[in-house]
């Protein structure tokens, strides 16, 4: 069930415990901002791994170094001290241009906002990614389609955002995150502006995907949201607090004091 | 990108003027004839005095006339037509219309590079005879016979009655005088049959045709030494008449339109300037207004270079409209404009197109910065941003 990885092992983190290469390799990484005088550790040594078809919920209070945490696993931004390898690939030293494909051909990003192109119809921002990795119009059209056919929403691709519900443009944008077939599946407080229902039918298609096999990072401060994964990060002060396997998880799970980086086990707070 | 469209607009109509007259300055040239020198009688200095019209003061005559169509003395001389004009009332039955009676010889046509529109002109044998023919102006025709075809009707001039024997084709108005409203008869009729007196032998202008536009010059010095021969002259300064070349006419024409040129330039090349401003402003407004945009976009895989070229495209597409839509204005404006000012307006596609490729390459070189800036966006802080 599960895809192999689409690049060759190498480089893979120290303490690996399994043949698999992980998906997210944190090493001792820092993100230290520095104004003037004074510098910011946001990101304090999180040392972190984490599987092929994990669903991860990564918890925190706003100023935890949530935020910055998902920007360096997102390749959105750059570490300041350590190690990161993404499914087998170094990409601590990688420069802007080199981010922007690995950002492409990795990871599908979902964002609390949805972050859809309001003047583009649903297929149109589904098939955005694969302009940029220089896929043929035929082929970015097939793929947008299926994904959007997954999601559930074959009936609306030629829609506009304007013309869906909210929950709906979060499906659009689901698609939008699984149509590169990425190793990682990266949202960012995606039910943060959907109402209950809505958010339920999201949290819904995230389990669907995470029995697909898909690898799901989820960064949210609700709990209940957090609760759905199968295994809760805590993040406070820049450091990683807890590292949990939740209660329900079965036993297809590696055990949770295998893993670097689980300074303390159990339920924090 | 109004104020492309402005500018653009403007250079096609600079053009269209610089063009325009520039061909009305040809115009009236070959209205005049080519390769024309035109020697008048009087002062040789402007500030000599002018000496009266035709009295003894009259300096030029048919004999110089005839001296300077010699081939021997004036080699580079191609022919000449020496015009005496005076103004008579032509009266046919009970029209009559007063109008310039020009006395010529039968080269005056080539000279002044003239056509006729029917009939013959006046011959050699003519002037000969002092016979009382003449040819006329197409709107000398129109006033005294209407409609009917004056070849072969007849008019009264000073008691002596004349025959038509040819019209002049359409030639329009030099700045002067309208060329289509005179009466060409023999020099010798006039001289003798309709002036008379002392001053018969006068002329008021003696046209010279040199024989190629490269002689002009050559043909100027030997109409000049050969008058001053004639008249017993002997220092150029003092001499009694003055030979004037289409030269010196076409360059203060195009001087005066050079000038004009420059300025209007100077002003098409400003608003292109203030419309390449407002086409980066529109594109940096673009940019802050799509930074969550441009953030998705990298987040997605844009590298920066894609970010750049989308922007420069939109630019270039702004500045190709508003290069379309000025050369749409330009185009309408020069149709529209003759209407209210007395000028000629030539658009030309060089400058049409020209304009377009300049619109283009200001909105290229202005969408420059915001496209490097869209490019430089960090992906986390732009798509943070509301």
């Amino acid at each position: 069930m599960h895809a192999a990885p689409t690049s060759a092992p190498r480089g893979v983190g120290v303490g690996d415990p399994t043949d698999s290469v992980p998906v997210i390799d944190l090493h001792g990484v820092a993100k230290i901002y520095a104004t003037g005088a004074l510098s910011v550790r946001a990101l304090d040594g999180v040392t972190l791994r984490i599987d092929e078809g994990e669903y991860v919920a990564i918890m925190g209070p706003s100023g935890s170094g949530k935020s910055t945490l998902m920007h360096i696993i997102g390749c959105l931004d750059v570490l300041s001290e350590g190690a990161y390898h993404l499914a087998g690939e170094d990409v601590s030293e990688l420069d802007e241009v080199d981010l922007a494909q690995i950002r492409n051909r990795r990871i599908g990003f979902v964002f609390q906002q949805f972050h859809l192109l309001p003047s583009l119809t649903a297929w149109k921002n589904v098939e955005l990614p694969m302009i940029y990795a220089g896929l043929s119009k035929g082929a970015r059209r097939a793929k947008a389609i299926e994904a959007l056919r997954r999601v559930g929403l074959d009936d609306r691709v030629d829609h506009k955002p304007g013309e869906l519900s909210g929950g709906q443009q979060q499906r659009v944008a689901v698609a939008r995150a699984l149509v590169g077939d990425p190793a990682l599946i990266l949202a960012d407080e995606p039910t943060g502006n959907l109402d209950s229902t809505a958010t339920e039918d999201a949290l819904g298609l995230f389990d669907e995907l995470h029995d697909q096999g898909r690898t799901i990072v989820l960064i949210t401060h609700e709990l209940e949201v957090a609760e759905r994964a199968r295994r809760i990060v805590r993040v406070r002060d820049g450091r990683i607090t807890s590292d949990s396997a939740h209660p329900d998880v079965g036993r297809d799970l590696v055990p949770v004091g295998a893993r670097p980086g689980a300074h303390q086990a159990g339920a924090g707070t | 990108m109004l104020g492309i469209l402005i500018g653009i607009a403007a250079v096609i109509l600079t053009a269209g003027l610089g063009l325009g007259s520039q061909q009305q300055v040809g115009a009236q040239i070959s209205a005049l004839g080519s390769n024309l020198l035109i020697v008048s009688p009087g002062s040789t200095t402007s500030t000599a005095g002018i000496r009266g019209g035709f009295g003894s003061a009259s300096t030029l005559t048919t004999a110089d006339a005839a001296a300077l169509a010699s081939k021997v003395a004036a080699p580079d001389i191609g022919a000449v037509a020496g015009v005496k004009t005076t103004s008579l009332s032509l009266t046919n039955g009970s029209t009559n219309w007063t109008t310039s009676v020009v006395g010529t010889s039968e080269s005056w046509l080539t000279v002044r590079s003239r056509t006729l529109a029917g009939g013959r002109f006046i011959t050699a044998a003519d002037n000969a005879d002092q016979a009382p023919v003449a040819v006329i102006g197409s709107s000398t025709a129109t006033q005294l016979y209407g409609s009917t075809d004056a070849v072969g009707q007849t008019f009264t001039a000073n008691g002596i009655e004349f025959t038509v024997v040819g019209v002049l084709a359409t030639a329009g108005s030099d700045s002067t005088t309208n060329l289509d409203d005179q009466a060409i008869v023999p020099i010798s009729t006039e001289a003798n049959r309709l002036v008379g007196g002392t001053s018969k032998n006068s002329v008021s202008t003696i046209y010279i045709q040199a024989a190629s536009a490269g002689q002009l010059s050559a043909a100027d010095q030997e109409a000049t030494s050969l008058l001053l021969q004639l008249h017993n002259i002997s220092a150029s300064s003092s001499a009694d008449f003055t030979i004037s070349s289409q030269e010196a006419l076409l360059s203060t024409a195009t001087s005066v339109s050079k000038t004009l040129t420059v300025l209007l330039t100077g002003i098409a090349a400003l608003s292109l300037l203030v419309g390449g401003i407002g086409v980066m402003n529109i594109m940096l407004v673009s940019v802050s207004e799509r930074t969550r945009e441009i953030g998705l976009r990298k987040a997605l895989g844009a590298p920066p270079g894609a970010i750049r070229r989308q922007f420069l495209v939109e630019a270039t597409i702004l500045g190709l409209a508003g290069g379309l839509l000025g050369a749409a204005l330009g185009i309408a404006g020069a149709k529209v404009l003759p209407h209210f000012i007395s000028t000629v307006l030539v658009v030309s596609p060089l400058a049409v197109g020209g304009s377009i490729a300049i619109a283009v390459a200001i909105g290229v070189i202005f969408g420059v910065y915001p496209a490097a800036r869209a490019a430089r966006l960090a992906p986390i802080d732009a798509l943070r941003s509301e």
